[in-house]
């Protein structure tokens, strides 16, 4: 009890104050502290990529050895791993000259695999958002059909087609098409985002006092 | 004979102006509220001052030099009103010039370390130098500039602590969040059909806020979980968070009389990058079929490609992230969302513990005290550039400004 709980509840609080305090000390000895836990920080992430590892390989052992379906794909993992970790020993961390660029083994298969694959997921982002828009704007009732509204006049803003459909059709209107979409993005828009972001500070500050003070400790597996 | 008497005066008076100018007196000392590597420079503005007039400051290691220019900047600029700094630290006005010098030649000054600076006007011929002062720049304990933040965070946390106590004593009213309801259905939902609940933490580490408030929330749903008999699973993007997470849910299978249902591969270590991250949980999405989902925590690009996948599979999601760049796309695609501060404010509406109640009243009333002074600094500044006085109500912007 005494080691699960009150040491770390006291380990929370000095260093929620300590740290708390740090942001207005401005001494050196104040960002040395600052720098050493930050360091701390990256030491122990490191490590725990072993339990990440361990966690990964474990639970795709798992899949393989009782054959559950879609096994198939937790072979891939281990490939993937066994590949590139194969790739690195081979090449001993030697430079290889490329064309007009110097890569490790390493760096080839992060460039030409790992790279075309992250921007070919980040490109599924256009056909998500078309869908999801698609369900989204269908004016149902007054909100929906303001939110329709407002995103077809700040779509008109962003493209040159648009204005040149604002200035055709709508031309006679003191405003601009991207006048319009500034308005909408600059007042309406980032008063709603302040509004939001004001409540955000404000419950992360009280998220943290309640940690520094014990009030909160549920993230510690203990009754909050 | 008289002409060349009147061009004689012309130039002796040209010359007194020009070559015989002093440099203004100046005078150094330590920077306050910094860390001791920086010097202040103060002189008074002088009746020769022009565009085509430059100051060059000059500092050196030695009180004989060598001297090496600092800067040259127009006599016209630099005034005391020009530098961002609060009133209660820093008197504005024009009757004075400074400068912060942060090196000498390039290098960095060191704290407590004797350095010498001289003051020179050039009136295009060149510079005419003044005596030199030194300064001793030091370390500071307390950044004065930051004085009303601190003030504002003893006093938030203050209202915090008096309304915990009130809260343990009186009940307060908790206004409904409908996506925090709607966690019973979703696990309900989830147990009837037999298919597994997903939980994600979002793409952060322990270092933030948002991440423990998941890890709070999630003691909750699994507890639910665990009286239901329900499949929970919690892929994970941070091995801390998962280790974390991993005591955060024993222990609410515990608390629900179900130890036995544990099972450490609840929370499982999928990858650290981003979009690996995002297929393999679309990818499980799309196999397993799950009846809930749940997003909390904070969030990027990622946040649409997941909800997408997890509405296309037909799962009551809810979402709760404070990244107000991703609420529309999770306002989009999920059932309900919780935004902003709705996340932080999950645990205490799920405890229904007095203490933690007692501090949402609190956050109300930093809301109420922030948008009285918005309110207010709105109108004083309006009224302020009417009277032609803006630069007066400065002063009251102050108090809410940042100075970092």
């Amino acid at each position: 009890m005494f080691l699960r709980q009150y040491v770390p509840m006291a380990i929370a609080f000095v260093i929620g104050v300590a740290f708390a305090v740090q942001y207005y000390v401005p001494h050196p000895a104040s960002e040395g502290l600052l720098t050493t836990v930050n360091d701390w920080l990256i030491v122990v992430s490191g490590f725990s990529m072993v339990l990440g590892l361990a966690s990964l390989m474990g639970s795709h052992w798992a899949k393989v050895r009782r054959a559950v379906p879609g096994w198939g794909y937790s072979l891939v993992v281990f490939l993937g791993i066994l590949g590139t970790l194969a790739v690195g020993i081979v090449s001993k961390g030697k430079m290889f000259a490329g064309e007009g660029l110097t890569l490790t083994a390493l760096g080839w298969v992060y460039d030409n695999m790992l790279v075309p694959l992250q921007g070919t997921v980040f490109s599924l982002l256009a056909f998500f958002m078309a869908s999801a828009t698609f369900r989204t704007f269908r004016a149902r009732n007054l909100e929906a059909g303001l939110l329709l509204t407002a995103a077809f006049l700040v779509m008109l803003g962003h493209v040159p087609l648009g204005e040149y459909i604002w200035d055709k059709l709508l031309g006679f209107l003191p405003s601009k098409a991207d006048q319009v979409m500034g308005w909408i993005m600059n007042v309406p828009n980032m008063a709603a985002k302040r509004g939001i972001l004001l409540g955000v500070g404000l419950g992360a500050i009280a998220t943290s006092l309640k940690i520094i003070f014990g009030i909160e400790r549920a993230y510690m597996g203990e009754g909050g | 004979m008289r002409v060349s008497f009147i061009v004689g005066l012309l130039m002796s008076l040209w010359t007194s102006q020009v070559f015989g100018v002093e440099p203004p007196p100046l005078s150094a000392s330590d920077l306050p509220g910094d860390d001791g590597k920086a010097v202040l420079l103060l002189w008074p503005r002088m009746p020769y001052e022009a565009s085509q007039v430059f100051y060059v400051v000059q500092g050196a290691e030695e009180p004989e030099g060598p001297f090496e220019e600092v800067t040259r900047f127009p006599s016209t600029s630099r005034y005391r009103t020009e530098r961002r700094a609060p009133f209660w630290t820093w008197r504005k006005g024009k009757d004075e010039h400074f400068f912060v010098v942060r090196t000498i030649g390039g290098t960095p000054l060191e704290s407590s370390r004797e350095y010498y600076f001289r003051l020179g006007v050039d009136l295009g011929e060149g510079p005419s130098f003044g005596s030199a002062v030194s300064a001793l720049p030091k370390p500071n304990w307390f950044d004065f500039k930051k004085l009303n933040n601190f003030i504002f965070m003893v006093l938030f946390a203050g209202v915090v602590l008096w309304f915990i106590g009130r809260a343990r004593k009186k009940e307060l009213f908790l206004r409904r969040i409908p996506g925090l309801d709607a966690i019973e259905e979703a696990i309900g939902r989830a147990t009837e059909m037999g298919r597994p609940i997903y939980y994600l933490t979002g793409r952060l580490g322990m270092s933030s806020v948002s991440t423990i408030a998941a890890t709070i929330i999630l003691r909750d749903i699994a507890k639910r979980a665990a009286g239901y008999d329900a499949q929970l699973k919690v892929p994970h993007t941070d091995p801390v968070v998962m280790a974390v997470c991993r005591e955060v849910v024993k222990g609410a299978y515990l608390e629900a009389g179900r130890p036995d249902a544990y099972k450490e591969e609840i929370n499982f270590y999928v990858t650290d990058d981003q979009f690996s991250y995002t297929m393999a949980v679309d990818g499980m999405m799309v196999r397993e079929r799950p009846a809930a989902v749940f997003l909390m925590g904070y969030y990027y690009a990622e946040s649409l490609l997941l909800a997408e996948v997890g509405a296309s599979v037909g799962a009551i999601q809810i979402a709760g992230t404070d990244a107000e760049h991703q609420l529309p796309f999770f306002v989009t695609a999920c059932d309900y969302t919780l935004m902003g501060e709705e996340l932080y404010a999950a645990s205490a509406y799920l405890s229904k513990e007095p203490a933690l109640i007692g501090t949402l009243r609190a956050q109300d009333v930093g809301k109420a005290f922030l948008t009285t002074f918005l309110v207010l600094g709105a109108i004083a500044y309006t009224l302020g550039v009417w009277a032609g006085i803006e630069h007066k109500m400065e002063y009251f912007l102050d108090i809410l400004r940042d100075f970092p």
